[in-house]
């Protein structure tokens, strides 16, 4: 390896993101006003929603019901209907996506000591969201049912109390923006790197560079350092405005999130080599960084979790860094994460880094000669 | 050729006043920016039926500008255009109908087959019915695809890829064709060719406008339109243009010695406006009103003689610009090369096979240091293919490639920091400023510390680059391009310069220069290998190799080429007669 060549190579590539006011501007605008759009935007918190009932029974027990529906904060109001068609429409017209039915006779089996029921109609449009309603309509109903059966149904003496672990006011916020240090950055990083090589096929200028004694190797570390400098500025800008505009705290080590951000990017720097090399324009570049980046960031946990998906896919999500990186983000940002399961989560990362960076090495060198 | 082209004489007649005049432009001024320069300036000409009007000037000077304009495709800043009758802003819609217009880059869908090409291009004309297949019929024999109809228009020859887009223009016969530089990337051979094809179709009453960089052309027109920098320079007949120069070219010849010495020591006098290599003579056009210098003055050495030559278009030219600039490398580069032994360029055995096809196929030679060696070939022919091997951009099948003794194959990396290398195209980094340009290539040549600024600094006085170094190199003017991709290739001073048709669509002016700077170094003992299709960076050549159909067929200096076909029809082959003569032999051979 020559140090002069690979660094004059480094700061040609620098050179070239940065030169241009529009293309620096497009490397730091993006990303932050994305990190804004998806902090506020996308959330999956579930709350201040109307519930819908159609309650049949005017027995003590459904009413009794009802006055805790009313006083959950997570339901803005109880909107009550009269028979199923009115309910029916509701749901199509999308006025609630949940409505709890209570048949006439749930209070007559309940004084009787049988088992009562409760249908629960569920908008399946909204699955996620239905289902959330839902638990907080389980819980209820579960708690009256104990209640019931102490008899302290009126009284509520007893209060259960929830404790969330690791994010004490189960904010939806905190779980969801630490993750975007690693979304965003992959997704600049993908299109830096990816674009960089079929850019300069494009132009001509890449056999100037093969004819250099640059060798192919050097060529791809000097594709690959400004892909890891641009990713590092632009992860840890992120990872500012996380602590100081959200007040998310970093609860474990700063160390363990710029070392952890240092080995996924390597993976995603690979991952765009890789692409870059099987390309020979950048139209092809774009289409390659697309169907790599829409599953991985579908797949890597940050909408739903890794573990909902089926048993085949999940072998298959372990080759995504960002799954990894999501889970190590969420560690430090909300726990104190020990090294120990930073570690289970490093080395995928660097696996991945090593096996996609000498894949490209090769394709490179076999399309070169 | 049979075909025959049938050409409505109803259409916009009435509106003529002269019935062979197709085109009347007057006054007419096109400016893209208000501040900028015009891209045309008060243009009054007009262009006639049956004949080849030509469209001449370097890159930039307006002919895409002009043919779009004829075209409607554009409207005019101020003046007006009449089309057959049809003004081009008023009544764009029937000047469509009455033109062909074959753009620079032909709109071909290279994902579609030549017939598939014609077919859409029929459907878009609305060429339907009895009326599609008699035109189609007739194109195919015409332009030669017939045989060629299922291949995929990507996939074409350049010459082949003009020709289909010659067909797709000429599918609604019409009245008049405007052809944008359709000889870009053609070889001599395809060149010939569709010259022929389009003085069959004059002869059947079309007015055909040809614009081209490659001023040999000039003298196949009826009339040509000389641009130069928006202006035009010269409208009429070339002939007489070419007459305002006769008596003041010359031909220097015999034992001349070091030709390019002599080149060099002959442009030092006032008298001397153009000089040029032509194989082993060289040209030499003097000022009006000036006497030849005696044969001491020019630096010619006993044994050679000076004789009147007939002159040519571009003598005309160039003069007419007032003779070319007599900018000389302010520095030398290099220090001179001593080593007269060690052969710089060697190839052995060459072969290179893409699967089942031979695309070069066991070629030999040796560059000795300080030549100037032509790869010679028309398109396909295997030249980039020799080419790429040589600078390590493709492995061998087999033989070697040795570059100042080091295998390319064995020591890639040490081989390539020994040569320098220039593409066809402008290819540094156009976003980046010169001084960063250079930066990064003495860089990547491992130069650094005091030697890199020293390589800076030198290269910056040899080719002037001072008042430039903070311009973008994108947008820097043609000629200065050229020097920058020069210096950039020549900073670690290489003793082996490849160039891929360094001066491809480059004014006769920016192109004097270019080869005036190539002599300089050669004469400090550097070795170069060029690799063209076109006779005039082929002239500069002290050795060719003809390359066709993956093989070697001729080698030896221009001279040599043209002996080869000498015959009593044709006592002063040029070096194209000499291309096209020994393709033809070769192919003649095979049969």
């Amino acid at each position: 390896m020559n140090w002069i060549r690979l660094l004059a190579l480094i700061i040609k590539e620098l050179l070239a993101a940065f030169r241009d006011p529009r293309a620096r501007l497009a490397l730091i605008l993006p990303p932050v006003l994305q990190f804004f759009l998806f902090a506020f935007a996308a959330t999956l918190e579930i709350s201040n929603v109307p519930i819908g009932v159609l309650n049949h029974d005017w027995g003590t027990a459904s009413t009794q019901l009802m006055a805790r529906f009313e006083r959950a904060s997570a339901f803005s109001e109880i909107r009550r209907y009269g028979s199923v068609a009115e309910a029916q429409v509701a749901i199509d017209r999308q006025d609630v996506m949940v409505v709890v039915q209570i048949g006439q006779d749930f209070s007559r089996t309940l004084a009787a000591g049988e088992t009562a029921k409760i249908q629960v109609l569920l908008d399946g449009r909204k699955s996620n969201g239905a289902q959330i309603v839902n638990g907080y309509v389980s819980s209820i109903v579960t708690r009256f049912a104990i209640d019931y059966k102490l008899g302290t149904a009126m009284t509520q003496a007893s209060e259960i109390v929830e404790r969330s672990w690791y994010n004490p006011n189960r904010d939806y916020r905190s779980a969801m923006i630490p993750t975007l240090i690693g979304s965003l950055t992959m997704a600049s990083v993908l299109m830096i790197v990816g674009m960089s090589v079929a850019r300069e096929r494009e132009l001509g200028t890449f056999e100037q560079l093969l004819v250099s004694p640059l060798q192919p190797f050097e060529i791809l570390i000097g594709k690959a350092v400004p892909g890891l400098i641009v990713g590092m500025g632009q992860g840890i800008l992120i990872a500012l405005i996380t602590v100081l505009a959200f007040g998310i705290s970093l609860t474990g080590s700063a160390l363990v999130l710029v070392v952890g951000l240092v080995v996924f990017l390597l993976a995603v720097i690979g991952v765009g080599l890789f692409i870059s090399s099987l390309v020979s324009n950048q139209q092809q570049a774009m289409m390659g960084i697309m169907v790599f980046m829409m599953p991985a960031m579908m797949l890597s946990g940050f909408t739903s979790p890794v573990q909902n998906m089926p048993a085949w896919l999940q072998p298959i999500a372990m080759a995504n860094p960002l799954v990894h990186m999501i889970v190590i983000l969420r560690g430090v940002f909300l726990r104190d994460m020990p090294f120990s399961l930073v570690a289970e989560r490093l080395w995928p990362m660097a696996l991945i880094a090593v096996v996609t960076l000498s894949a490209a090495a090769w394709l490179f060198q076999r399309r070169t000669q | 050729m049979t075909a025959t082209w049938h050409v409505s004489a109803s259409q916009g007649l009435a509106a003529m006043a002269d019935p062979t005049t197709l085109v009347t432009i007057d006054a007419l001024t096109k400016s893209f920016r208000t501040d900028g320069l015009p891209a045309l300036s008060e243009l009054t000409t007009s262009i006639k039926a049956g004949q080849v009007t030509g469209l001449v000037g370097p890159d930039g000077a307006g002919k895409t500008t002009l043919m779009r304009l004829m075209a409607g495709l554009m409207l005019p800043s101020a003046g007006r255009i009449e089309v057959c009758g049809f003004d081009t802003v008023t009544e764009a819609a029937a000047v469509h109908e009455v033109i062909g217009y074959m753009p620079q880059r032909f709109g071909l869908y290279e994902d579609l087959s030549v017939i598939e090409n014609l077919t859409l291009y029929a459907d878009l004309r609305g060429v339907v019915g009895q009326q599609r297949a008699e035109t189609f019929d007739k194109l195919l024999v015409f332009t030669d695809l017939e045989r060629f109809q299922p291949r995929l228009a990507g996939a074409l020859s350049g010459g082949m890829k003009q020709k289909l887009g010659l067909a797709c223009a000429m599918l609604k016969s019409p009245r008049l064709l405007l052809l944008d530089e359709p000889s870009v990337g053609v070889d001599p051979i395809s060149r010939r060719e569709l010259w022929k094809m389009v003085y069959t179709l004059i002869g059947e009453g079309v007015g055909v406008v040809w614009s081209t960089a490659y001023l040999d052309e000039a003298e196949n027109c009826a009339e040509v339109i000389v641009l130069n920098e928006a202006r035009a320079l010269f409208q009429g007949d070339p002939k007489v243009m070419t007459a305002s120069v006769v008596g003041r070219v010359f031909q220097v010849r015999g034992a001349i010695g070091d030709k390019r010495a002599l080149l060099v020591a002959a442009l030092k006098r006032p008298e001397v406006i153009d000089g040029v290599m032509q194989g082993a003579t060289v040209r030499l056009v003097i000022g009006n009103d000036q006497t030849l210098p005696s044969k001491a003055d020019l630096g010619a050495v006993e044994g050679s003689e000076v004789v009147s030559a007939t002159p040519r278009f571009e003598d005309a030219f160039v003069a007419m610009l007032g003779g070319q600039p007599k900018r000389r490398l302010l520095l030398e580069t290099r220090p001179q090369s001593t080593d007269n032994q060690s052969l710089p360029v060697t190839a052995k055995s060459l072969t290179k096979c893409f699967g089942s096809f031979t695309a070069a196929d066991n070629i030999s030679f040796d560059i000795k240091r300080g030549e100037i060696f032509g790869l010679l070939g028309p398109n396909g022919a295997g030249k980039s293919t020799v080419f790429k091997m040589m600078c390590g951009l493709l492995r061998l099948t087999s033989g070697s490639a040795l570059v100042d003794g080091l295998d390319l194959m064995k020591s890639p990396s040490a081989a390539r920091a020994r040569l320098g290398y220039m593409a066809q195209k402008f290819s540094l980094y156009g976003d980046l400023s010169v001084s960063q340009n250079l930066d990064f290539f003495a860089g990547a040549y491992g130069l650094s510390g005091q030697k890199k600024r020293d390589a800076i600094k030198r290269v910056v006085a040899a080719f002037d680059l001072a008042s430039q170094l903070q311009v973008n190199a994108g947008g820097l003017p043609l000629g200065f391009k050229q020097r920058l991709a020069l210096s950039c290739a020549i900073m670690h001073e290489p003793p082996v310069l490849f160039l891929d048709e360094p001066t491809s669509g480059v004014d006769p002016l920016t192109r004097r220069e270019f080869w005036s700077f190539i002599n300089a170094m050669v004469a400090r003992g550097i070795t170069v290998m060029v690799t063209t299709h076109f006779m005039d960076e082929a002239e500069y050549c002290d050795r060719v190799a003809l390359i066709y159909r993956g093989k070697n067929i001729a080698i030896g200096t221009p001279e040599e080429l043209q002996n080869m076909v000498r015959t009593a029809e044709l006592p002063h082959p040029t070096l194209e007669d000499a291309f096209i003569g020994l393709v033809h032999q070769h192919d003649g051979a095979l049969t």
